[in-house]
């Protein structure tokens, strides 16, 4: 009998290109998704060495994350992005890269459209230059984020040089409690594995509490893997996976889909298949989670309090909630739901998706926004804006008092003007709270889009489970 | 690429742990369509106040430091965003070995491709390095990557390091991994092959 094997193992194994006595693996990469902020220089190396993409037809191109979320009539008004965003398109043309561009209702955050194209497929190898294309693993697919060169790399070779990285299985058992999405499964398992706690991993997600998410869900989930240190996060396909993919633009059609079909039905890890590591979170213990600090592990319920860094006995632990606690504006002790917020960002590859805006537009439907807070809505493509205003969701926004935009990365990383101003302080569904991640000097709260409504309704950090 | 044999340099102690790749690097910086020019904006908010001028106590704004050509940090070094900007500001700005006790796979792997050494090394010889890169009269290293070796300015044993065998030759030689890569392009078309046989699905104009 052949050995047992995990998902990863499988998608690996079945893109050797070639194996050196060194260890170091050439991997095929079957889809690479190209962005317009970390492809010019790529793009450049391969003009000066006169080399071509070898896989146009594997190569797909968006701009996102300098766009404007505004009137798009009159273009990007900062020049810098402006020559960026003109830079991808001159490159797609002059390379024979497909592009969708700024004003194509198809544009949006570069890990939304490939999934939503059909062009994310199980049992794939998928990198972009960008570290969040680990959002792409919900779909069974092995995907990573990689740097400049790499993409260089990839556009010129369909290969990547890699070291094999090892396995870890995260189990999530037991019942998600009501108030409760994939959003806090994702930052509890942060805080319980740390920031670091990933690195060198690939890292699948199992369990009933895993099964039971939807596609959006299960991409919140592999998407944040990153802020794990995980370069990629895994779950098996299912019939869940195939149904969301099924007549999308650009997956198979016909026999090919048929094909195509009980082709991924074998990829799921074999039974009795080991992992170099395994985790297991209970989802019964979880509440609406919110991080307080300046790393993604830095991570408490809602119910809960600010640490206080004279608990700490690391001394450099310690030092670093002191820092974040003093960046954050925050005293110890202070209980997370009094903690007032004055703007709402709703919006990113984590949390952009139309599932998300469904549920807030449940929350807020006929409420108003505190008047004390800015809160914007980014759609996270022109299709989910589309889908979002077919159903009514934009007048639900706009009637509570939301900004409702055009599409893009947006305030999530604030390359564009949706920035933060010093010391404001944000509830995001956006991945990141790093230092002057949101704009310089403005603090930011990681929270479920269920949370951030709840933050908007009521001007603090609100336990959306105590929404009257 | 430039290969790297042996740095002598000064080392500037960070010690932070999480240092990611924002705080390298803000995301303004990264409109850019060049690869230099990045330096000034090196872990710009630590470095800068508000009106530009020098935060006097970040170690880079200090005498010796100010031409640091090493970084000694703390555990989980450039975490977060992919950005290769981060490498490159710390190239630019003359920094081409970064030594801390683990760093981010993304950035780890974005050194070596532009000719920075990364180093990793247990708590216990970081923590002696922090102390010499502080308090060492002149706190000059030398990194010799043939011996796999840290010289410190103290006159303590040298540190012996690891690294893979594949990384440390592209260094030493400073190899285009592009290059080394095409020169396998007879296997890519064979796999190619295969692959449009048995999933023509991956093939969109086939």
């Amino acid at each position: 009998m052949a050995t047992a094997r995990t998902l990863f193992e499988k998608i690996w194994d079945s893109h050797l290109v070639d194996q050196q006595p060194d260890a170091t693996a050439l991997i095929y990469i079957d889809r690479h998704l190209v962005h317009e902020v970390t492809s010019p220089q790529a793009f450049e190396g391969l003009r000066n060495a006169g080399r071509k993409v070898r896989r146009p037809d594997a190569t797909l191109a968006v701009p996102d994350h300098n766009v404007p979320t505004s009137d798009r009539s009159k273009g990007i008004a900062d020049e810098t992005s402006r020559i960026q965003v003109e830079t991808l398109e001159k490159n797609c043309r002059e390379f024979g890269v497909q592009l969708f561009g700024m004003n194509d209702v198809r544009q949006g955050i570069v890990h939304v459209i490939g999934p939503e194209q059909g062009f994310t497929l199980p049992g794939t190898t998928i990198v972009c230059g960008d570290s969040h294309t680990s959002t792409h693993g919900a779909f069974g697919a092995l995907a990573f984020g990689i740097g400049t060169s790499e993409v260089e790399h990839v556009l010129a070779t369909q290969t990547l040089l890699q070291k094999r990285p090892k396995t870890m299985r995260i189990n999530v058992v037991g019942d998600l409690p009501v108030g409760c999405t994939a959003k806090d499964v994702i930052l509890a398992i942060i805080g319980q594995i740390g920031t670091a706690g990933g690195t060198g991993y690939v890292v699948e997600y199992a369990g009933d509490v895993i099964r039971g998410l939807s596609m959006e869900g299960r991409m919140t989930i592999c998407n944040m893997s990153i802020e794990a240190g995980a370069r990629a996060g895994l779950i098996a396909p299912d019939e869940k996976t195939f149904a969301y993919l099924k007549g999308r633009p650009m997956a198979p059609k016909g026999a090919a889909w048929e094909a195509a079909v009980s082709y991924w039905k074998t990829l799921p890890s074999d039974e009795g298949a080991t992992y170099d590591k395994e985790v297991v979170l209970d989802a019964a213990e979880i509440e609406p989670q919110v991080t307080w600090g300046t790393s993604p592990q830095d991570v408490v319920g809602v119910t809960g309090r600010v640490p206080d860094p004279k608990a700490v006995k690391d001394a450099e632990r310690r030092a670093s909630i002191e820092r974040s606690l003093q960046y954050m504006g925050l005293e110890p002790n202070t209980p997370i739901e009094e903690v007032r917020i004055d703007k709402v960002f709703i919006g990113s590859c984590t949390n952009g998706r139309i599932e998300d805006l469904r549920v807030i537009a449940g929350l807020v439907k006929g409420k108003k926004v505190a008047q004390s807070v800015e809160a914007m809505i980014v759609p996270g493509s022109g299709l989910v804006k589309h889908q979002a205003e077919e159903e009514g969701l934009d007048v639900v926004f706009k009637e509570a008092g939301f900004d409702w935009r055009e599409a893009g990365c947006s305030m999530c990383l604030g390359m564009n003007p949706d920035q933060l101003k010093p010391g404001e302080r944000c509830a995001s569904t956006s991945n990141r709270n790093f230092e002057g991640r949101q704009g310089k000097g403005g603090r930011t709260h990681l929270v479920s889009p269920a949370m951030a409504a709840a933050a908007a309704l009521t001007g603090r950090l609100a336990d959306v489970r105590k929404l009257a | 690429m430039q290969a790297f044999t042996t740095l002598t340099g000064v080392a500037a102690p960070l010690p932070m742990i999480n240092v990611d790749t924002d705080k390298i690097i803000p995301a303004k910086w990264l409109k850019t369509i060049k690869r230099t020019g990045l330096g000034v904006a090196l872990f710009e908010s630590m470095r800068y106040n508000e009106d530009g001028s020098e935060k006097p106590d970040f170690v880079l704004n200090k005498e010796p430091y100010r031409n640091a050509e090493i970084l000694i940090a703390g555990d989980n070094f450039g975490c977060g965003s992919s950005r290769e900007h981060a490498p490159w500001a710390l190239l630019d700005f003359g920094i081409r070995c970064v030594i801390a006790p683990s760093f981010a796979d993304i950035f780890y792997n974005n050194c070596f491709k532009n000719g920075i050494l990364p180093i990793v090394l247990p708590q216990d010889e970081i923590d002696a390095l922090m102390r010499e890169a502080e308090q060492a009269q002149n706190p000059t290293f030398t990194i010799d990557l043939e011996k796999k070796e840290i010289v410190r300015p103290t006159g303590n044993a040298p540190i012996h390091f690891e690294l893979d065998p594949h990384s440390r030759k592209c260094l030493l030689e400073g190899l285009d991994d592009i290059g080394q890569t095409l020169e396998r392009a007879a296997a890519i078309g064979t796999f190619e092959g295969g692959q449009r046989r048995d999933q023509p699905w991956l093939y969109r104009e086939a």
